[in-house]
């Protein structure tokens, strides 16, 4: 296994599934201009009609990826900025979410919206989003949301090969993370599979996105003091696999769920909410949430770091839990 | 068949051969189909205002010519899009109406297992690619099944139906644009029926003809001032699907027609009094019209009876289908939104 970046895990996973299917193409603003990196060679190998520049067209292309695949063709719209599929939402909504169920199963949409949540780096609000909560509210949408370069490409090429719309939620503030990935083809991992990224018994963090490895250092802090702290990773927030969550929490009685997102109606809330509904008994102490306050992340640096979920606020939240 | 229609009928094929256009089989098909989409409608609309069909009902009558002549200029396996008023394009298309009357009914027989209903009578195996319901958003899936059908190599054209009301939605000009620059094999059929709900396209487009909106995107266009003609539609429709399929890019398409219902049936009460401009319109109804003219080129009412005993038939056929099919089960809402079925974690299934 090589150890790579995520960005470069993306290309990775791009390569490999347009090289392996010729239904794969690639679309989306300034590909060939290789902006984020995840482009690298894809132009020379495979030409500019299967990765295949658009317009500021993104309700068009977008739409147009719906129509593609209709017919038989496997899109990856690569959406740049999370925040430009809010000028798409009537296609993400009305066409790839619903047209499988509004004509009974008699087409299927496989294709991948791809979004980067391009936060923490003062941006303003416009350019910040962690929007993944909404589309858990829309039946019809995958959402896979890595949290480390080996799931990264595992659930992405996954995604790629699934016959449902799949969007992915990636997070910029991973982008230079680096880690062990395996190269070729067998790398899948199944969507609606939660990791444990580290075992612990005394409490539970539930933690997605860039809240994952901030979780992982709050353990070892806590670790210290001899507290024993689990780490799960839902990995893909639809499907979510609850059973891993509710084992885990049935196990600790403790949970400190991490979520990047705004806190209203945040995956964190639906997470706790299905803790509360199933693991109740379970239950030492009350469910907290870690997450972004409901105002916008401002430009000044100093304002969006303290809002946003970090390790003191993931360490002060679990020893509360365990005081 | 009497030797004088025989007659008539060798002679009226051969003239049209000679005006590469349509043959008298081909009037008589037209005919057959745009009384089937006449039918269909009026008797879905009598049986909703019994209470029978769920919903809402938005009707094409007063359309079918521009409906069945684009319909016919293409081939079994093109794509064709559809929206909300889009009864008429299956059936234009050929499609079985069983199916698509049970769809209606909201039955598990209907062509979307009961989950679309009237707003979305979309039968894939004849080519559509859907009837959504939003206006607008099906001109850029039209783009992209060009694309798709260009990508792997299967020349087929695909035929975008919109109304004036579309012309005025962002995803028209982004697909235009989209369609335009990658030189896709798609035909945009603008139906123009005067009417978006309550605003008339005289208030709300900014060109006196939709047409016209295809020159700032370098695209060719036709424009059809008599879309109660079903042959001059079809003629300009044919152009465009060639002119697509020998890879000279888009069309835009704009057939003037109206629309004889109220935006949907049974609302209640009327939104606009369209006055005298309905009455000059009722006038002028396509079905009538094609049944005239070729009654004036053969001479004889035989053959067009008996497509229309045969019309009577099948709609008679199509209302027992469906309504002696079962409603879909509780269970069947969870099918469809996923190609694994949802949980049910309410048991409501």
């Amino acid at each position: 296994m090589a150890r790579i970046s995520f960005i470069e895990s993306i290309r990775q996973a791009q390569y490999e599934e347009l090289a392996r299917d010729p239904k794969v193409f690639l679309m989306g603003e300034d590909l060939v201009a290789n902006v984020f990196g995840t482009t690298t060679g894809l132009i020379e190998e495979f030409g500019t009609d299967r990765v295949r520049d658009t317009p500021l067209s993104e309700n068009g292309f977008v739409g147009a990826a719906a129509g593609a695949s209709m017919v038989g063709a496997r899109p990856i719209v690569d959406l740049t900025i999370t925040s430009f599929v809010y000028v798409a939402m009537d296609q993400v909504c009305s066409i790839i979410a619903k047209s499988k169920y509004i004509y009974g199963g008699q087409v299927k949409l496989p294709l991948v919206l791809r979004m980067c949540m391009f936060y923490g780096n003062s941006n303003a609000a416009q350019h910040s989003d962690r929007n993944y909560p909404m589309f858990m509210g829309m039946p019809g949408l995958k959402i896979i949301i890595p949290s480390n370069p080996y799931d990264m490409k595992g659930l992405l090429k996954t995604a790629i090969r699934d016959d449902d719309p799949v969007m992915s939620f990636e997070d910029g503030t991973l982008w230079s993370q680096k880690g062990e990935v395996p190269e070729g083809e067998d790398h899948l991992i199944p969507l609606g599979l939660a990791d444990i990224k580290r075992e612990g018994t005394d409490a539970t963090v539930v933690a997605v996105a860039g809240g994952v490895p901030l979780a992982l250092k709050a353990a070892e802090e806590l670790s210290k003091d001899g507290f024993s702290i689990e780490v799960v990773d839902p990995r893909t927030l639809v499907p979510l696999d609850r059973d891993t969550i509710i084992r885990s929490v049935s196990k600790t009685g403790r949970v400190v769920v991490v979520d990047p997102a705004h806190q209203s109606c945040s995956a964190a809330s639906e997470i706790s909410a299905i803790i509360a509904e199933e693991a109740f008994e379970s239950l030492k102490a009350p469910i907290l949430r870690v997450t972004t306050p409901d105002t916008h992340l401002p430009f000044f640096p100093n304002g969006e770091k303290a809002l946003l979920p970090s390790k003191h606020r993931i360490v002060s939240a679990l020893k509360r839990l365990l005081n | 068949m009497s030797l004088f229609m025989h007659i008539a009928q060798i002679y009226f094929r051969n003239r049209m051969v000679d005006m590469e256009n349509l043959t008298l089989e081909q009037y008589y098909e037209g005919y057959l189909r745009m009384l089937r989409i006449r039918k269909f409608e009026t008797r879905a609309e009598e049986n909703h205002s019994k209470g029978e069909i769920p919903g809402a009902l938005h009707t094409s009558l007063g359309q079918e010519a521009e409906v069945v002549g684009a319909c016919m200029a293409l081939k079994d396996d093109d794509y064709m899009v559809g929206n909300h008023r889009s009864h008429g394009h299956p059936i234009g298309k050929n499609a079985d109406m069983k199916p698509l009357m049970a769809e209606l009914y909201a039955r598990k027989t209907g062509i979307c297992g009961g989950k679309g209903g009237s707003m979305h009578l979309s039968d894939f195996s004849i080519g559509s690619l859907g009837e959504t319901s939003i206006v607008g958003s099906g001109l850029p899936v039209a783009v992209g099944a060009a694309l798709g059908s260009n990508m792997l190599g299967e020349g087929r054209v695909t035929l975008c139906f919109f109304g004036d009301g579309a012309s005025n939605e962002g995803a028209f000009h982004e697909a235009l644009n989209l369609a335009a620059i990658w030189n896709l094999p798609v035909v945009f059929l603008c139906e123009n029926n005067g009417w978006a709900v309550s605003m008339p396209a005289s208030k709300a487009v900014s060109v006196e003809n939709i047409a016209d909106r295809a020159a700032a995107y370098s695209m060719r266009s036709e424009l059809v001032t008599d879309g109660q003609d079903f042959e001059s539609v079809y003629i300009a429709t044919k152009r465009a699907v060639d002119t697509a399929r020998a890879g000279e890019g888009p069309t835009l398409v704009e057939v003037k027609t109206y629309r004889f219902a109220e935006h949907a049936v049974n609302m209640g009460r009327m939104l606009v009094d369209r006055g005298e401009e309905l009455e000059e319109w009722l006038k002028r109804d396509p079905v009538e019209i094609l049944r005239i003219k070729i009654n004036e080129m053969v001479g004889d009412e035989t053959r067009l009876k008996e497509i229309e005993e045969q019309v009577e038939r099948e709609i008679e056929d199509a209302l027992e289908f469906a309504k002696q099919s079962d409603f879909p089960d509780v269970a069947d809402a969870f099918d469809d939104v996923y190609s694994e079925r949802v949980s049910d974690f309410y048991g409501l299934s």
